[in-house]
């Protein structure tokens, strides 16, 4: 179902197209991509694993791979960050798919080749920061993103911000992005819906970008990676049907394309995400029956919890999603007390009556682009999993490769934007320009920003990452 | 079904993660040849981190030893022939 009323937000939508799945046909809004039109025409499975499992929409930002449908014959495409077009013919698949035997792929043409100073993959807030600041100094960077809109997570987000005045505290993450978008756009080339498949060197570092069905071959002296994170998943039965979604799945149905998931909501995890969440799906309209957080305390801000307690939403430390109940999608959730050690307390089992489990189960940054890249990475639980080395100016192992944001460690948008600030004066250093003060400035606010307690962890894992960083140095 | 997924892309389950584990598969390259978890369209982004946790608890292998043993290889995303065709169809 589309959202028309909205407490923070107006959707814009475009021309009315029709497009089909299996042969039905369905309305759709130029814009929406194909999972969110076929959310909102009710459809949540997307396709079927090998078994017949059937598989729905879960990162819903081109991640997991859940989503895999065959679009105009061509299997195995991203229903989350494909746009819909008019006539599209989309079939769900099973397993890999099947490819056509008489269909006969054309011809892309020779790869298009083009250079830059700087690159930057990922366009939230990390990489749009980044982009701002390279403009600020003269620079043009190419700016590529997998997601057919530009923001990130931050686009999602209908909170207001904490933290410092500079960091625009007091604003809405959506309003914080749409500036950065309007600062950028027109000056940088953006490539959205584009996928940088890998990085290589010949005579220079070469990224290879799958776009619109072409190779692009970019030449990039400096490359800011600024790839996010994904969303971490939880081992329960029923783990995989349709309607288990991970957090920021359901900020993107809801807060992107309008698009209401469900009618009846069991949050998981009480840390920020899932405290900011719970409310924001409150505000679509949807009931959410309880938020289970398996630790003995919330591990967000109390303004948040307090903010839904007092809208009735019982939060439940010490509990946990022991099932997801249903065959071909979520229809019910059972939930448990769990023990020391996290695991649920027989005779503690209590069922729920929803159709959405939204995981808030944390994050895991997204290195595999650096990784290629041949960054070394070490595993650092307070950045939340395997992170690339950096110092900090940003840089990793490999010399004029930047990291910024969620996928240099999980921190808040208010650290990414900054880390990509930083990320980009240091390329901009070594392009000749003298920004040492502007940088070490911009250092200076990012230690402030962790100083606070929930700096702690991050704090704590960026100093675990510059001493391995100084052993690389020392050989 | 009573046991969780751990691989969406390849359908793996816990139970046959700790099967193999229990069977000698003990490190991940070999769980991913034996099970194929972690070789669908993702590559892993999602499961390998809990077969890694899955694999240390089992084997009181430090877990940030057990995640040394993630490859990645490209390309990053999956992507149509018609890309690497060049001029030459």
């Amino acid at each position: 179902m589309r959202l028309t009323e909205h407490p923070i937000l107006e959707f814009q939508r475009g021309k009315k197209i029709t497009f089909s799945f299996d042969g039905r046909e369905i309305e759709a809004y130029e814009g929406e991509t194909i999972a969110a039109a076929l959310h909102a025409a009710g459809i949540r499975i997307l396709s079927r694993t090998k078994s017949g499992r059937a598989r729905g929409l879960f990162c819903a930002i081109g991640k997991c791979s859940s989503c895999l449908v065959t679009v105009d014959g061509i299997p195995n495409v991203k229903a989350c960050v494909t746009l819909v077009r008019e006539g599209m013919d989309v079939r769900s698949q099973r397993g890999p798919g099947q490819i056509d035997p008489h269909f006969r792929p054309r011809t892309a043409g020779p790869p298009l080749e083009q250079e830059a100073e700087v690159a930057i993959v990922g366009a939230g807030p990390a990489g749009l920061s980044a982009a701002k600041t390279l403009l600020e100094h003269g620079i043009r960077p190419l700016l590529f993103d997998e997601n057919p809109h530009p923001g990130g997570q931050l686009i999602k987000q209908t909170h207001k911000f904490f933290g410092s005045r500079a960091e625009r505290a007091g604003t809405r993450g959506v309003a914080i992005a749409q500036e950065l978008i309007a600062e950028v756009r027109g000056e940088v080339e953006l490539f959205s819906g584009s996928q940088v498949l890998g990085i290589y060197e010949d005579e220079g570092r070469v990224l290879a970008v799958s776009q619109g069905g072409r190779l692009l071959l970019i030449r990039a002296r400096y490359l800011v990676v600024a790839t996010g994170a994904e969303e971490r998943f939880l081992l329960f039965p029923g783990n995989d049907l349709p309607g288990v979604y991970g957090a920021g799945a359901i900020q993107t149905l809801m807060n992107v394309y309008g698009i209401k998931p469900g009618e009846r909501a069991l949050m998981v995890g009480a840390g920020n995400v899932g405290l900011i969440v719970a409310y924001q799906l409150l505000q679509a309209g949807v009931e959410v029956v309880a938020l289970v957080e398996a630790a003995p305390t919330i591990g967000g801000y109390h303004v948040h919890a307090a903010k839904i307690r007092r809208l009735g939403v019982p939060i439940l430390t010490r509990h946990t999603v022991a099932r997801a109940l249903g065959e071909e999608r979520v229809e019910g959730a059972v939930i448990a007390r769990v023990d020391e050690r996290f695991q649920p307390l027989p005779g503690t089992e209590e069922e729920l009556s929803v159709d959405l489990i939204c995981l808030a189960v944390g994050l895991t940054p997204s290195t595999r682009l650096s990784e290629v890249a041949g960054a070394k990475v070490a595993y650092v639980p307070e950045l939340g999993g395997r992170v690339p080395l950096h110092d900090e100016t940003m840089e990793t192992t490999v010399p004029g490769l930047y990291v910024a944001g969620d996928c240099a460690g999980i921190g808040e948008a208010s650290t990414a934007m900054l880390e990509g600030r930083i990320a980009a004066l240091s390329a901009l250093e070594r392009l000749g320009r003298k920004l040492r003060d502007e940088r070490q400035a911009a250092q200076r606010e990012l230690g402030e920003l962790r100083s606070g307690p929930f700096g702690e962890r991050p704090r704590r894992g960026k100093e675990k990452l510059l001493s391995l960083m100084k052993e690389v140095a020392l050989g | 079904m009573d046991d969780p997924i751990v691989c969406r892309c390849e359908e793996v389950t816990v139970a046959e993660v700790i099967r193999a584990i229990e069977e000698g598969y003990d490190t991940l390259e070999e769980l991913k040849r034996h099970l194929r978890v972690g070789m669908g369209p993702c590559q892993g982004r999602t499961c390998l981190p809990l077969v890694a946790r899955i694999l240390a608890g089992k084997t009181g292998r430090p877990l940030a030893e057990v995640l040394e043993e993630i490859s990645v290889r490209p390309p990053l995303a999956p992507a149509p022939v018609e890309l690497f065709l060049g001029g030459e169809g």
